[in-house]
């Protein structure tokens, strides 16, 4: 093994402790105090100031605004797609909404556990069969309960899937990937990002899979002129499916646009030309449905130059989110190299 | 220990009847003039600074005595959900679209008031005796609907608004009548607003235009700039039997059970530092609550939380039976109980209740 194939070992094995770790916390939309509580911990060394705001964002600043600087935030949310009891019935049932959008095939049959420790099963009446899919509305939770004295789940509480850390090698499983692949790669970044003449915000943000709540406020707050959201996005490299999107471990992925957003030409050029210099294998999309927080921060103030940078990822907003380990390596490696290029935009 | 508040709000003959003025007033979004007029009347003598804003909504600050107290804005929306008129087809017939969400199926056959001289229409369709077997298990479309108020008139025009032409009456420990959501409210702030505690610096916003999207408090709570929100609404109770027999899961709210408190709608999730709070101020003061199952529906808060870096926010409602329709129920009780928590929760608040972040 040569020394540096040795180092890039390491990195790899500390960027999969870092998501193992944060993958192991629940934080559904709402209810993110603990996974910000971890995130403060890694982040409050390596930043000037950290602070919290009214809607639950961590926010922490690396860097003054020096001569010529310029003031970037990047963001990555904390929050996961979840669930929430709003009823128990009279069999100790627990009646539920999604918290998020998940399609009712992924919930059937799923093991969940919520936020008090409490863990159960979602069915569904089976017996008069239909080819029709079940509503969420009439999909219920078994806790082992037989009635509403005895159940300890009770109406607002919040859970989440079941879906422990997998470890295949290159490619990671876990819930919870979707957004907490752009919080390591944005701690990450921050460990190995070295003296800035910029202001850099790193924004963990809250409520993005109800909605791009969070990032209203926190965008407002910061006022940025340069914007990038890190993000998964849905790989297509899987049997069938008929997109000719992203594929895992073909690098990170620099997008164009996306539902909501056309991301600044600017930024995409940026990204592609940085990308190249430093030999980043990446990919490109363009996305017609679905969308990131970053089309919220762009229309912030007066505007911001936005653009998006994301991880493929199979299998998003299920119990089982896969990454490739060297996509997450090459989107470290990509944001550091754009924060210490002084490129002008 | 327990400081029980002064000056106390009840809700008795004077209050019911400004309910019932509110009710049987007009004030279809984006034109809630006859709501905020009577708003005006009431709260203005007891306000230190008032003012109406380019969308309509009455700003109105109270300010407290403590050295150290949070800015809190209490909000109610004056509009109601409605319709306006889109084309004349003459001899007193017009086309109309609704305004806010409303089940059109419920339409027919209800009588309503037109524009600003409240002019008596009913909404008609296709009698009974000329519908085949074929259309009648068939959806009437909007567009087949008319507002019709029986002659040729020079002042109604399109572009004119109407609300549901529905007396406000009370059914012993019920009240019915339309637009409850958000009268109610109205009429809950007005109380607040007369009684605001020393502790805190009360910013009440009556808003506009909140059944087509929440409009109106995205400027308000921009304009007033809070430390914290409590959104004073009505909510759908749907708690009749299943016609099948089954439990009844599906209920939002309950009548009688007590003021609703938010956990989670389709805009909100509310801040849990107020959600506790609100539940230890009514067991503290053995009021009654019920937590709104968390779901769809949205309110003020959803816009206002989003205002400049954020704003931690609650919706707190009565619940109201047949909500967006003709006529609403609800009951007294859900009401007196709705404003004993609200005033007894002002009364409690420092800055200690945002003094530890969000969780």
């Amino acid at each position: 093994m040569t020394v540096k194939e040795y180092e890039h070992l390491e990195r790899g094995n500390g960027l999969k402790s870092l998501i193992k770790k944060l993958v192991e916390i629940i934080s559904p939309p709402g209810y993110e105090a603990a996974i910000r509580d971890l995130i403060r911990l890694e982040v409050q060394p390596l930043s000037d100031e950290v602070h919290v705001d009214a809607l639950g964002n961590l926010i922490a600043r690396k860097g003054e605004l020096g001569k010529n600087g310029r003031k970037i935030m990047l963001t990555a949310h904390m929050d996961e797609i979840g669930l929430i009891a709003t009823h128990v019935d009279n069999n100790g049932f627990i009646r539920f909404t999604t918290l998020g959008s998940i399609q009712p095939q992924v919930l059937a049959g799923a093991q969940v556990r919520f936020l008090n420790g409490i863990e159960g099963v979602i069915r569904f009446q089976t017996f008069s069969r239909t080819s029709e899919l079940t509503p969420v509305e009439k999909m219920f939770i078994d806790v082992g309960a037989t009635n509403p004295g005895s159940c300890p789940v009770k109406v607002e509480d919040v859970a989440a899937f079941k879906g422990g850390f997998l470890d295949l090698g290159r490619r990671l499983v876990a819930r919870s990937m979707d957004g907490r692949v752009g919080v390591a790669v944005l701690i990450e970044t921050m460990r190995r990002l070295k003296g800035t003449t910029d202001e850099v915000n790193f924004v963990f943000t809250t409520q993005a899979e109800v909605g791009a709540r969070g990032m209203a406020p926190a965008a407002y707050g910061v006022d940025p002129e340069i914007g990038i959201t890190v993000n998964a996005t849905p790989a297509s490299d899987t049997p069938d499916d008929p997109r000719l999107g992203t594929a895992l471990g073909k690098g990170p992925v620099i997008q164009v646009k996306d539902g909501r957003m056309v991301a600044a030409p600017q930024i995409v050029d940026w990204m592609v030309h940085t990308a190249e210099k430093n030999r980043i294998p990446y990919q490109r999309e363009v996305l017609s449905l679905g969308s990131t927080e970053a089309h919220v921060m762009q229309l912030t103030r007066l505007g911001v130059l936005s653009g998006m940078l994301a991880i493929p990822c199979r299998y998003l907003h299920s119990a089982s989110e896969m990454v490739d380990i060297e996509d997450v390596h090459n989107a470290v490696h990509l944001l550091v190299a754009l924060l210490e290029s002084r490129q002008k935009l | 220990m327990m400081v029980m508040p002064e000056n106390t709000p009840v809700i008795g003959k004077t209050q019911i009847r400004l309910l019932e003025r509110l009710c049987n007033a007009v004030a279809v979004s984006g034109d809630e003039a006859e709501v905020r007029a009577i708003v005006l009347e009431e709260i203005r003598p007891h306000t230190d600074d008032i003012k109406i804003d380019a969308l309509g909504n009455v700003l109105a600050i109270r300010h407290g005595q403590s050295r150290h107290r949070l800015r809190v804005m209490l909000a109610a929306h004056m509009d109601e959900v409605g319709f306006m008129l889109t084309a004349n087809d003459g001899e007193g017939l017009f086309r109309f679209e609704t305004i806010g969400s409303m089940d059109v199926r419920q339409l027919v056959g209800k009588r309503v008031w037109v524009g600003r001289e409240h002019i008596p229409g009913v909404i008609g369709a296709r009698p009974i005796h000329l519908t085949t077997s074929e259309d009648s298990i068939r959806e009437i479309p909007l567009e087949a609907l008319r507002i019709d108020i029986g002659t040729e008139n020079e002042i109604v025009k399109p572009g004119e608004r109407a609300a549901f032409a529905t007396r406000f009456t009370r059914l012993g420990p019920s009240l019915r009548a339309k637009a409850l959501d958000d009268r109610l409210g109205v009429a809950t702030l007005a109380e607040l607003v007369r009684h605001a505690p020393p502790n805190i610096d009360l910013l009440a916003a009556f808003t506009t235009q909140e059944e087509i999207g929440h409009r109106g408090a995205i400027v308000a709570a921009y304009a007033l700039n809070p430390d914290l929100a409590i959104v004073i609404d009505s909510t759908p109770a749907f708690d009749i039997p299943s016609h099948d027999g089954s439990e009844n899961t599906s209920y939002n709210t309950r009548l009688g059970k007590g003021p609703a408190l938010y956990i989670a709608d389709s805009g909100t999730l509310s801040d849990p530092r107020l959600v506790r709070f609100l539940m230890e101020t009514a067991g503290m003061n053995k009021i009654p609550f019920q937590l709104r199952q968390p779901g769809g529906g949205g309110t003020d808060a959803a816009a206002i939380q989003q205002a400049r870096t954020g704003i931690p926010s609650i919706s707190v409602s009565v619940p109201g039976r047949y909500a967006h329709t003709a006529m609403g129920l609800c009951r007294l009780e859900d009401w007196k109980n709705t404003l004993k928590l609200l005033h007894a929760a002002l009364w409690r608040i420092t800055p200690a209740l945002l003094g530890k972040e969000r969780r």
